[in-house]
C-alpha cells in the first residue's frame, strides 16, 4: 500500500506553500486529519484556524483570493462540498476566485465515521458550479502533482482526496496534465474509466479480463472537470462500450460526466459502478468498498454485462 | 484627536447623498424592480466612505493598495452603483441600465462585471467573510489599508455572519471596520418581529468587537465613528448605525413593502421632488 492522498496533500502543499508565498493555508479544526498541519508546521504565520465552521472557512478564502492570495482551505469532503456548496458557487465560483478546496475524506472510506461523513454527491455538486475544476488523484504521486497544478493554475479547484490509503499507480515521474485522460492499459473490447480509488481496481480488473480473453483499455481520469471529451470520445467509438467506476454516488458523478459526452458524440452501451443512490454506513473501508459493489470483482462483472449489450 | 469634517464638508457630502438618492430612485424605477428601502437607508454611509474616507481610483480600480468595500447586503447595489457613479466609475446614463440584460449593473453586485465593485455579493451573510480575507490579507502583506463592510440588520440572522464575526475578533482584524444598516425592517415587517438579531451592540462587543452607536444619517457622527474606528487596535469596530429605509423619500420610509418594490414613473417623479436640490 501507497499512501493516501490525503497524505500526499500535506507534504505537498508544505514544499508548495515554501515556493509560493502568497499561498495560505485554511483549515476548519480538521488539521490533523485533512495534513494540512504539516504546511502548518514549515509555515506558521501563513495558517489560520477558522474553527468549525466551514461556511467562514469559504468566504475568508474568497476575500483572501480577492486580495492576490492563493488560498487552500480544507475540511472533510462533506463539509466542503455539503455544508458550504453555496458559499463556494456565490463567493468563490461566481467571482471566479482563486481558492482551491482540497477536501479530504471524501467517499465511503472515511469508513467507521459513517453515512453523516461519508460525502458521495460531492463531484456532482462542484462539477455542476460554472467556472469550478474538479480534479480526483488516484493515489499520492498524482496528489502531489494535482496539488502542484493547483497552486498555480488561475481559478477555483475542487481537489478530492481520500482518508485511507492506495496502492501506488505512478512514481516520482509522474506529469500531471490537466483535462488529459492516463491511458493505463489499451484494449479493443470495451473501455474502463475510473477515478480516484477507483482507478486501482479498474486496472486489476482489466487484468483479469484479460486474463479470459478480454480486452480492456483503462482510464484514469483524474480531472472530472473539464473532463478529457476526446478521450472518452475516443474509447466510445474504438472499443465500442464503457464501464466507469468512482466512489461516489452514480448520479452526477464521473459516470454521469462521461455519459454525457458519449451521448453527445459516439453513443455506446455503458455501465456505471458507484454507489447505487444510497446513503452509506459505518464499517471498516475494505467492507464498506465489499458491501457496496466497488470492489475489482464488481468491475469484472459490469464489463461483462457491458459487452453482453454490445 | 482625529480631523473632524468642516460644516462646507458636510454640506458637500449632505448634496451627493441628496445626488446618489435621486438616482436610486430613478434607475430602480427604470428596472422595474430591485431594492430602494435598504439602498436609501445606507447613502449616507457610502458617501461618507467613497468621499471622506476610502482610498479609492476610478483610473486605478485594482489597485492593490486601495481601501475595499464590501457590500454585504447586496440587494442594495443601487446605493454602490449610484456612489461608484457618483465617484467616476461609471457614467451616470449606465445607471439606468440596472438589472437589464447585458448591463454591468447586475441585480446585485458582481466584481467581474463592474470595476470597483471589491466583492461579488447578494446571498446575504457571505460578505463579512470575504472582507476579513481581505484584511487578513493586508495584514500579511504588511499594507495599511482598511475594508469597510456594510451589513444589514436582517442579514444579521444569518448564522454566518457570526461565524465571521467570531473570526475577526478572534484574529484580532482592526482594519475592518463593519456598519450595520439598523434601519428596522426586513421583507416580512420589522427585524424585532420577524426574528429579532436584538440586541446588536451587546452581540458584536460578545464576539470581541469595539462597538460605536451613531445615526445613520449624521454624515459628521459617521465620520467621526469611522475615526475613531482607525485607532482602534487589536479589535475590529462595528459601527451599529441606526438609519431610516427609504430615508430621504417620506412615502417610503419605515415601511417595509418599499425592500423590494420599485416606484411607478408618476411615483418617481413625486419623490425626486423630494430629494431635490
Amino acid at each position: 500500500m501507497g499512501k493516501a492522498t490525503r497524505e500526499a496533500y500535506g507534504d505537498a502543499l508544505r514544499d508548495v506553500g515554501a515556493e509560493l508565498k502568497d499561498i495560505v493555508v485554511l483549515d476548519a479544526d480538521l488539521s490533523k486529519s485533512t495534513k494540512t498541519n504539516v504546511f502548518a508546521k514549515a509555515h506558521p504565520e501563513r495558517f489560520f484556524n477558522v474553527g468549525i465552521a466551514e461556511q467562514n472557512l469559504m468566504g475568508t478564502a474568497a476575500g483572501l483570493a480577492a486580495a492576490g492570495k492563493i488560498p487552500f482551505v480544507s475540511t472533510f469532503a462533506m463539509f466542503a462540498a455539503g455544508r458550504a456548496f453555496e458559499q463556494v458557487r456565490n463567493s468563490i465560483c461566481y467571482p471566479k476566485l482563486n481558492v482551491k478546496i482540497a477536501a479530504t475524506h471524501a467517499g465511503l472510506t472515511v469508513g467507521e465515521d459513517g453515512a453523516s461523513h461519508q460525502a458521495i454527491e460531492d463531484i456532482s455538486l462542484m462539477r455542476s458550479i460554472p467556472n469550478m475544476t474538479v480534479i480526483v488523484p488516484a493515489d499520492a504521486a498524482e496528489a502531489r502533482r494535482a496539488v502542484e497544478f493547483a497552486a498555480k493554475y488561475k481559478g477555483p479547484v475542487y481537489l478530492r482526496l481520500g482518508r485511507s490509503s492506495v496502492p501506488d499507480l505512478f512514481d516520482d515521474s509522474y506529469v500531471f496534465e490537466h483535462g488529459k485522460a492516463v491511458q493505463l492499459a489499451d484494449g479493443t473490447d470495451l473501455t474502463i474509466i475510473a477515478t480516484g480509488i477507483m482507478v486501482a481496481p479498474a486496472k486489476k480488473a482489466a487484468e483479469e479480463l484479460a486474463a479470459e480473453g478480454i480486452k480492456a483499455r483503462v482510464l484514469n481520469i483524474h480531472t472530472i472537470k473539464p473532463i478529457d471529451k476526446d478521450a472518452v470520445a475516443k474509447a466510445a467509438k474504438e472499443t465500442g462500450a464503457i464501464v466507469t467506476c468512482e466512489e461516489h454516488s452514480v448520479i452526477g458523478g464521473l459516470g454521469s460526466a462521461v455519459a454525457e459526452v458519449v451521448v453527445e458524440t459516439t453513443p455506446v452501451p455503458m455501465e456505471r459502478v458507484g454507489v447505487k443512490d444510497t446513503f452509506g454506513e459505518s464499517g471498516k473501508p475494505d467492507e464498506l468498498l465489499k458491501k457496496y459493489n466497488l470492489t475489482t470483482a464488481d468491475i469484472v462483472k459490469a464489463a461483462k454485462v457491458v459487452l453482453a449489450r454490445k | 484627536m482625529a480631523e473632524k469634517l468642516t460644516a462646507e464638508q458636510v454640506t458637500q457630502l449632505e448634496d451627493r447623498a441628496r445626488s446618489v438618492r435621486r438616482n436610486i430612485v430613478k434607475m430602480v424605477t427604470e428596472a422595474n424592480s430591485g431594492h430602494p428601502g435598504g439602498s436609501l437607508s445606507a447613502a449616507d454611509i457610502l458617501v461618507t466612505l467613497y468621499f471622506a474616507e476610502m482610498k479609492v481610483d476610478p483610473k486605478n480600480p485594482n489597485d492593490p493598495e486601495r481601501d475595499r468595500f464590501v457590500l454585504c447586503k447586496g440587494h442594495a447595489a443601487p446605493v454602490l452603483y449610484a456612489t461608484l457613479c457618483e465617484k467616476g466609475f461609471l457614467p451616470e446614463e449606465e445607471l439606468l441600465t440596472l438589472r437589464k440584460i447585458n448591463s454591468r449593473l447586475q441585480g446585485h453586485p458582481s466584481m467581474k462585471d463592474l470595476p470597483g465593485v471589491d466583492m461579488s455579493t447578494g446571498s446575504l451573510g457571505q460578505g463579512l467573510s470575504a472582507a476579513n480575507g481581505m484584511a487578513l490579507a493586508s495584514k500579511l502583506d504588511g499594507r495599511s489599508n482598511r475594508i469597510f463592510a456594510v451589513l444589514g440588520d436582517g442579514e444579521l440572522e444569518e448564522g454566518m455572519v457570526w461565524e465571521a464575526a467570531m473570526f475577526a475578533g478572534h484574529y484580532k482584524l482592526d482594519n475592518v471596520t463593519a456598519f450595520v444598516d439598523f434601519n428596522g425592517l426586513q421583507i416580512d415587517g420589522p427585524v424585532a418581529e420577524v426574528m429579532s438579531p436584538l440586541p446588536i451592540p451587546e452581540k458584536w462587543a460578545a464576539f470581541g468587537w469595539n462597538v460605536i452607536e451613531i445615526d445613520g444619517h449624521d454624515i459628521n457622527a459617521i465620520y467621526d465613528a469611522i475615526q475613531t474606528a482607525k485607532t482602534v487596535k487589536g479589535q475590529p469596530t462595528v459601527i451599529v448605525a441606526h438609519t431610516v429605509k427609504g430615508k430621504g423619500v417620506c412615502q417610503m420610509e419605515n415601511v417595509a413593502d418599499w425592500h423590494g418594490k420599485a416606484p411607478t414613473k408618476e411615483e418617481c417623479q413625486l419623490f425626486l421632488g423630494e430629494l431635490d436640490d
